[in-house]
């Protein structure tokens, strides 16, 4: 089945390359992909958000309006696009900037502090990773093989040393969700 | 027997169009002799205007090409970038590169496109019948300032030259006239040098003509060399604006 | 070749660069900016020239001037820009150039808005500049067919010395998706006509679109037809998607052919047959096919999906000629209908039909 996920929070938080990430590691495993990002002003300051779609079948519109999964990176993500997860999705919060909880009932969420993590491994930067550590340990939608592959052709040679890191904060997450079943 | 004139080989046969007493066709002369003088109409590549001059392309014996209203710069740059090597003039007149062509002039000689552009400056539209130019003097009378330019609603006439020497992209910017042979002479010498520059690679380069239209001025052809002489050289003083070595 | 993951604008402007474009003409607008950008970087590195314009209208300007000294040239814009080009689009058909122009649609009038947008058909294949005259318009779905049509593009400009537009949209501009560069022999034709300068003993080239004749420019006109015919007959492309059976056959072009394809797979699942005719030309436009999918039995009603208030439904119209009842839904202003909407309508046309 195909897996649509929309990733959502501020600008500067590392929203668009993380789908850029999962849509590039996608693509190794063979899928058909798509990503589409918000664009114009709200890119500077206010919420970014991103379409995600990975398919075995041929992707039609690239708009995410039955998500299959939802990554709110903070509390206006969460608002604007819960409404938009289809029954049992999968809901994934960075409960470090979100003190709230899912209001539906009939999804799975979970609540990761992707913020405290990240900044216990030395570098803010990551709790996009760690985030999505969460959602592919969930769904295993790619291949970790793929991720790491991908985050090398992202990151490029003069990034190469951030690779360990960014490859914990994945683990982090991963870990994170299978422990802690946070289910509402 | 010596030949003492002859038309010049950057000119076609095509009997000029424009009406008695217009200079227009004694500057498409100077042009095509200075092409001529420099050895260049094998490559050189000329832009046509929309005006009065807008048959340009059947007078100059190159490759011409004909342009939207004021765009000659835009077409020019165009053609150069392509072909760096070639010669490329633009022949606009005022409505043309003072008016609608404003922008493009401006910044083809701010990013010192290696052009040549010669502004024939009549301080009218010809072509359309008549109409105020920007560069129409305060005071005349046009089919669209009947009651003459005024200051208050029409503005004041623009001082290209002026303006385009203060553009650094500019290298070489000269203003005169065709209305005596001592002017004439003068104007082949700075169309001259404006092509120079273009060969030497400096800049842009800008000869600006004061030119007459006794038609749509309502003057005799004589009238009009005089009205250059008493009327638009007070206002738009002759001479170099700017020359960089 | 391998894929790669490539936004759309910057697609456009890589396959420009394989197909041998080496001239760029552009100024900012959104959501178009990746193409210029692309370009500025790339073009120096294989001898090419970028040139941030003044104004649309100066870069439409300049890529005239090189399309008449014989490159291979583009420009690109979003709606107002392109409204900017209109008369230079006019200047270059009518003198018979060769050039590439892109659209990525934004939505209007005036300042309109920068969500993607369908509201350009019109000012596309309708002309937008002024005098008697057409582009082929191709109008891409992926950011695949994207890269091939742009490859094409100039290939077919070439061929008949006439601008082609890409008309893409916000959409189709900003995402991304898998493409390959397929490997082409890029074989750019000899193009005597255009100002080299004028070797002596050879004939002088004049680019020009004044005929001041009226009787020349009669006849000017009328070859362009001809050309136009042979557009018409050699360069008319359509997808078919599940049009046989089809009860109800959406006619869609670019993105909202994409959401049409959802639409179809939504509506399988409870046992209504729909089909998809996606115009890959809008201009020549595939009525062809259109008459003989509204000829077959089968086939109750069209549906016309935009992202306008109806554009391309009055050609579809004529298309079906009366045959067939044509409906229309369409968002516009940047807005984009859901597949589920769009069902609902096709279940309304049912129930009427």
């Amino acid at each position: 089945m195909a897996q649509e996920i929309i990733i959502s929070g501020f600008g500067g938080q590392g929203v668009m390359s993380m789908g850029q990430l999962l849509t590039y590691a996608g693509m190794l495993d063979g899928k058909n992909v798509s990503w589409l990002p918000s664009y114009g002003p709200e890119m500077r300051g206010g919420t970014a958000n991103c379409s995600v779609i990975l398919a075995d079948d041929m992707i039609g519109s690239p708009i995410v309006t039955e998500a299959t999964a939802l990554i709110a990176m903070n509390l206006p993500s969460l608002e604007k696009f819960e409404q938009a997860l289809v029954p049992r999705g999968l809901l994934i919060v960075n409960s470090s900037l979100v003190n709230k909880k899912a209001k539906r009932d009939d999804i799975d969420a979970y609540y990761v502090p992707a913020n405290e993590i990240a900044d216990q491994l030395g570098n803010f930067r990551v709790a996009n990773m760690v985030m999505l550590g969460a959602y592919l340990e969930k769904t295993q939608a790619v291949s970790l093989d793929s991720v790491m592959k991908s985050l090398r052709e992202v990151l490029g040679p003069s990034k190469e040393h951030l690779i360990p890191i960014n490859q914990k904060a994945l683990e982090r997450g991963a870990q994170l969700v299978t422990s802690i079943h946070q289910r509402v | 027997m010596t030949k003492v004139f002859e038309r010049p080989k950057a000119l076609t046969d095509k009997p000029f169009h424009y009406c008695p007493g217009c200079t227009h066709g004694i500057i498409h002369c100077l042009v095509a002799e200075v092409i001529d003088e420099l050895g260049i109409r094998e490559k050189t590549i000329g832009v046509a205007p929309v005006g009065c001059a807008v048959f340009a392309y059947e007078y100059f014996n190159c490759d011409m090409h004909e342009a939207a209203h004021g765009r000659a710069p835009a077409v020019a740059t165009g053609i150069k970038r392509v072909h760096p090597d070639n010669v490329v003039f633009t022949y606009q007149g005022d409505g043309d590169l003072a008016s609608i062509g404003i922008a493009e002039i401006v910044h083809a000689a701010n990013r010192g496109e290696k052009i040549t552009t010669i502004f024939v400056n009549n301080a009218i539209y010809g072509m359309t019948g008549g109409q105020m130019a920007p560069t129409s003097l305060l005071g005349q009378v046009t089919t669209t300032s009947p009651y003459g330019r005024n200051p208050d609603t029409e503005g004041h006439p623009i001082r290209v030259s002026e303006m385009l020497a203060t553009v650094e992209g500019a290298a070489f910017i000269e203003r005169v006239s065709v209305h005596d042979i001592k002017n004439i002479n003068k104007a082949k010498r700075a169309i001259k040098k404006a092509f120079q520059v273009q060969l030497e690679g400096k800049g842009f380069a800008m000869v600006e003509v004061l030119s007459t239209c006794p038609t749509n001025w309502g003057m005799t052809p004589v009238e009009s060399l005089k009205w250059i002489e008493e009327n638009m050289i007070p206002y738009y003083p002759l001479g170099i604006k700017k020359e960089v070595d | 070749m391998a894929k790669v993951l490539m936004k759309g604008n910057e697609a456009i402007a890589e396959a420009a660069i394989q197909a041998g474009c080496r001239y760029f003409f552009g100024y900012p607008i959104t959501p178009q900016n990746e193409i210029p950008a692309y370009m500025a970087k790339m073009l120096p590195k294989v001898g090419g020239c970028f040139i941030q314009a003044e104004s649309e209208i100066s870069a439409i300007n300049m890529v005239y001037g090189a399309a008449g000294a014989g490159a291979r040239v583009m420009t690109s814009s979003s709606s107002p820009g392109i409204s900017l080009k209109q008369e230079g689009i006019s200047y270059i058909v009518g003198a018979e150039l060769p050039c590439l122009i892109v659209n990525i649609v934004r939505g209007g009038p005036g300042l309109g808005g920068i969500q993607p947008a369908q509201s350009d058909y019109f000012q596309a294949v309708k002309g937008g500049g002024h005098g008697d005259y057409h582009m082929v318009v191709l109008a891409p779905a992926s950011i695949q067919e994207m890269v091939d049509l742009v490859m094409d593009g100039f290939d077919i400009a070439d061929r008949y010395r006439n601008p082609v537009m890409v008309l893409g949209d916000g959409m189709l501009g900003q995402m991304m998706e898998p493409v390959e560069f397929k490997e082409r022999d890029i074989v750019l034709p000899e193009k005597p006509w255009a100002t080299t300068g004028n070797k002596d003993g050879e004939p002088r080239r004049i680019i020009n679109s004044l005929f001041i004749d009226a009787q020349a420019l009669e006849d000017h006109v009328h070859k362009l037809y001809r050309k136009y015919d042979e557009m018409k007959k050699n360069e008319t492309r359509v997808e078919c998607y599940n049009c046989e059976n089809a009860e109800i056959i959406i006619v869609a072009y670019g993105t909202t052919a994409r959401i049409a394809k959802n639409v179809i797979q939504m509506a399988a699942k409870e046992g209504i047959n729909l089909g998809l005719i996606r115009p890959i030309t809008l201009w020549p436009f595939p009525d062809d096919t259109i008459d003989r999918w509204a000829e077959a039995d089968h086939t109750k009603a069209f549906l016309t999906l935009e992202m306008s208030m109806g554009q391309m439904v009055e050609d579809v119209r004529l298309s079906v000629n009366g045959k067939k009842p044509v409906y229309f839904y369409g968002r516009t202003g940047g807005m984009v209908p859901t597949p589920r909407a769009v069902l609902e309508e096709i279940k309304k046309i049912r129930e009427v039909m």
